[in-house]
């Protein structure tokens, strides 16, 4: 078969390409390994923050909040998105300072959605913290929303904008002909002049069929859910130095992640829980929110993630041939860029510019080091 | 005090984890047993070493039966750990058990599970409503505490259980308002070609004549063949409903019966969250209608140092399960080098030849009480996961969405994340998807076995 473009990985990156590309009047065919938001994408916390970012993610993920505060009208879904606000709190005063400095050199680049807050200003918020927090940087419209139901939103809407799916088809080959890309899985052997690799931890497979060799390292980042409690927190609630990520439900349920990892079995793509790494993380929801002792854990689970070594993805065209993009190596953090990627992704394929600072984020910073 | 490891690890102290313990342990095996509850027995003999005289008497003497293996269990040398809660089994057979509310961690060489069976839930509409509850609840009160249930009562479903329930009221002297039969017509026509199998088994079929009898003679309302059973009330449960049914010969349609009290049954199903956590493989029995373990004839699954057995891997009956745990009992003990291959054979002859003719019933029951599709996959109305309120038309729609399966399902609708974690939906959940997309339930399969395996405190995951 042949089309405008093949888009590998129907993930939340995968889906949004596949649907920016589609409006865009570039009806692309998708394959899929498994199903639409098997790993990652699927199974994550569902944190949509600008809050904390790493600085050259700031832009984007800005960007990405403006698509997200409107996502009914980008997927005619509100993905179960709710704008609770972002809080990362301090537990000492040398991380409360460190909080600070953050925030002042968001002011000096010009970015103001970052707040710091007293610890009173913070009890006022969150009475149920502990006493020990210093204070905390918050960030009004953060929140949070449904990962699967999202990536659902955005497959569903890609479809209806002409994009094609296929599911359990691996890629076995990729070859280039002139100016054409040629992808074979297990059932199709598809053409089309644009490729995008939105593969996520099996980015580094796909690169590697281009030549370029990306250290990615493929990881099950754990989160675990409490029965429903009594309602006691709004905000979304992330430490400074230690990992957490805790938020309550408007069902009362309580999910606690932040990057912790368990083991990863690639030969059946399958995340499992580390149960000792998992209850370091329930040390620290203890220590900040002492309520939540006698709460019961009712489930756990890993979803499988690729982390670069830097932490940043790549989001980059190709450094070996022309026509060809990568979106992958989001190390835990991809969730909340989903709507932009799509958009600068399509972008790049229409203008061969993007309006966004994506340098940051080329595949060369790993194929070069490579080199030396 | 627990140690962190022994050679055999038994989870489950009913009847097949009981005679695992001491076939093993008889062979000097270190065992251990965990098991949830106070004292052992299992469901079935539940309490039986504290049963009075006059519970005995309700419960019959095949309950009574159980007292001698719970005996020889007390006596066999292994180490019980009562009110012990498994809350974490992976695949590297590290188990995590609660005991006096603080964590351990155990390994064992030799792992058996023998968790026992379920009752098959029954969607129904209205099967949420306070006052509607399980058979298998009915007799759990009847066993530890002699309770029985107030007001008008109405016992449906399919299934032996039922029947027995039925029975031990009336032993207990309570009458009940209805026994309504959902077993579809014509099944019992039907299993009657399967009768001379079970001959072997005589004594089960004389037991189950005897017990539809006393029903007969004590003059109660007893319905057959019923479709569209419901349950209707507004707070909680007013009143029990069905389209059709026969009362004798005579037809009967849109009956309403007051109820304060409906005990629901279509029979039981392998507990099998633990082995599905162990990674044990599991295949769709179509006669059953339920997932079963798949085990060797010793109760090895498909890891060879976990053994699956009793209720817990395929539905086979107390005296069934008890025996195949005296099997992986001798088998583990042959394993561990115990006892030699000549030992094991001479022992295990005679247990086989008996284990086979326990089993020649079931064909037969099997047959006769197939729960029927009507109440397995329920109509749009009624809800599929009460913890999470969906119902089937939810579950149809995320499938025309794109769900191929029930993880995808759960993912979409929350079906299965609620308290019970899926052990109340998750077989229906996939027969509604194989259903709508004409797939085979072994590729459909069934919704993951997250950890914990039981609810635990964020504290007491803290400390382990």
């Amino acid at each position: 078969m042949r089309s405008d473009a093949i888009v590998i990985g129907a993930g939340i990156h995968g889906c949004s390409v596949a649907l920016h590309l589609a409006r865009s009047g570039i009806e692309p065919v998708v394959f899929e390994r498994s199903h639409p938001g098997r790993h990652a994408s699927g199974v994550n916390a569902g944190g949509v923050r600008r809050l904390g970012r790493h600085f050259s993610e700031v832009p984007l993920s800005i960007a990405a909040m403006k698509q997200w505060w409107n996502i009914r009208d980008l997927v005619d879904d509100d993905c179960g998105f709710e704008s609770s606000g972002q809080v990362k709190v301090a537990e000492s005063e040398e991380e409360f300072d460190l909080l600070k400095s953050r925030v002042k050199k968001l002011e000096m680049d010009g970015y103001e959605h970052e707040e710091i807050i007293t610890r009173s200003e913070l009890k006022d918020r969150i009475p149920a913290i502990s006493d020990h927090c210093r204070g905390a940087i918050v960030c009004q419209g953060d929140g949070h929303a449904k990962p699967f139901r999202t990536v659902y939103a955005f497959y569903a809407a890609s479809k209806r904008a002409g994009a094609r799916f296929f599911r359990d088809q691996a890629v076995d080959s990729i070859k280039r002909a002139g100016q054409t890309w040629k992808v074979t899985t297990r059932d199709f052997t598809c053409e089309a002049p644009v490729l995008i690799n939105c593969a996520g931890a099996w980015g580094n497979q796909i690169a590697a069929l281009l030549d370029e060799q990306v250290p990615l390292e493929p990881t099950a980042l754990m989160l675990m859910i409490s029965e429903r409690l009594p309602h006691f927190c709004t905000p979304v609630v992330g430490a400074t130095q230690r990992t957490l990520s805790f938020k309550q439900f408007s069902n009362g349920t309580v999910l606690i992640g932040g990057g912790l990892q368990g083991y990863v079995d690639m030969s059946r793509q399958q995340g499992h829980v580390d149960i000792d790494e998992l209850a370091i993380n329930t040390r620290t929801a203890r220590d900040i929110f002492p309520l939540m002792e006698k709460a019961r854990i009712i489930r756990c689970w890993a979803g499988i993630e690729g982390v670069t070594p830097d932490q940043i993805p790549v989001i980059s065209p190709s450094s070996t041939y022309s026509d060809a993009y990568h979106v992958f190596g989001f190390s835990g953090h991809g969730f909340q860029l989903g709507p932009i990627t799509g958009s600068i992704i399509s972008d790049l394929v229409n203008h061969q510019s993007t309006e966004l600072p994506i340098e940051d984020f080329s595949i060369e910073r790993f194929v070069l080091a490579e080199h030396r | 005090m627990i140690d962190d490891s022994y050679e055999l690890l038994i989870i489950g102290a009913g009847p097949a984890g009981m005679a695992a313990a001491c076939e093993a342990a008889s062979h000097g095996v270190r065992v251990a047993v965990l098991d949830n509850q106070t004292s052992p027995g299992g469901q079935i003999y539940r309490n039986v070493d504290r049963a009075t005289d006059s519970r005995n008497r309700i419960l019959g003497k095949d309950y009574v039966k159980g007292r001698l293996l719970v005996d020889r269990f007390k006596q066999c040398g292994g180490s019980y750990f009562s009110e012990a809660t498994v809350w974490f089994l992976d695949e590297k057979r590290r188990v995590g058990v609660l005991i006096d509310d603080k964590s351990y961690f155990v390994s064992a060489d030799k792992l058996v599970l023998a968790t026992g069976a379920q009752e098959r839930p029954m969607p129904i509409k209205g099967w949420q409503l306070p006052g509607v509850m399980t058979a298998g609840a009915g007799q759990i009160l009847l066993k530890s505490a002699g309770m029985v249930p107030e007001g008008r009562l109405v016992l449906a479903g399919t299934g032996p259980l039922i029947l027995l329930l039925a029975y031990q009221y009336l032993q207990a002297g309570v009458k009940f308002d209805a026994l309504i039969d959902t077993t579809p017509q014509g099944a019992m026509l039907r299993s009657l070609g399967k009768l001379f199998e079970a001959l072997p088994a005589v004594d089960y079929l004389l037991k189950g004549l005897k017990m539809m009898l006393a029903v007969r003679q004590a003059g109660i309302p007893v319905y057959h063949g019923v479709e569209g059973l419901g349950a209707v009330g507004e707070e909680k449960l007013e009143a029990v409903r069905f389209d059709a049914g026969k009362a004798g010969l005579k037809k009967v349609t849109d009956c309403e019966l007051q109820a304060d009290t409906l005990l629901l049954h279509q029979g039981v199903i392998p507990n099998f969250r633990l082995p599905l956590a162990a990674g044990c493989e599991i295949e769709w029995d179509a006669q059953q209608q339920n997932w079963i373990v798949v085990t060797d004839e010793w109760g090895r699954s498909s890891d060879a140092d976990i053994y699956v057995v009793g209720d817990g891997s395929r539905i086979s009956g107390a005296e069934a399960s008890a025996l195949q745990g005296r099997l992986a009992g001798m088998h583990i003990s042959f394993q561990l080098g115990k006892i030699n291959a000549g030992k094991l054979e001479a022992l295990s002859g005679p247990v086989v030849k008996s284990y086979k003719r326990h089993l020649s019933i079931r064909p037969f029951l099997d047959s006769c009480y197939t729960p029927s599709p009507r109440y397995l996959v329920p109509d749009d109305a009624t809800l599929v996961c009460r913890c999470e309120e969906i119902s089937a038309g939810e579950i149809r729609q995320a499938v025309r969405l794109g769900c191929t399966g029930p993880n995808q399902v759960k993912s979409f609708t929350r079906c299965g994340m609620g308290p019970c974690q899926g052990s109340q939906c998750s077989s229906t959940v996939s027969l509604i998807i194989s259903e709508q997309l004409g797939k085979p339930m072994t590729e459909v399969g069934c919704i993951r076995v997250r950890p914990p395996l039981s609810p635990i405190t964020l504290g007491q995951l803290s400390e382990v």
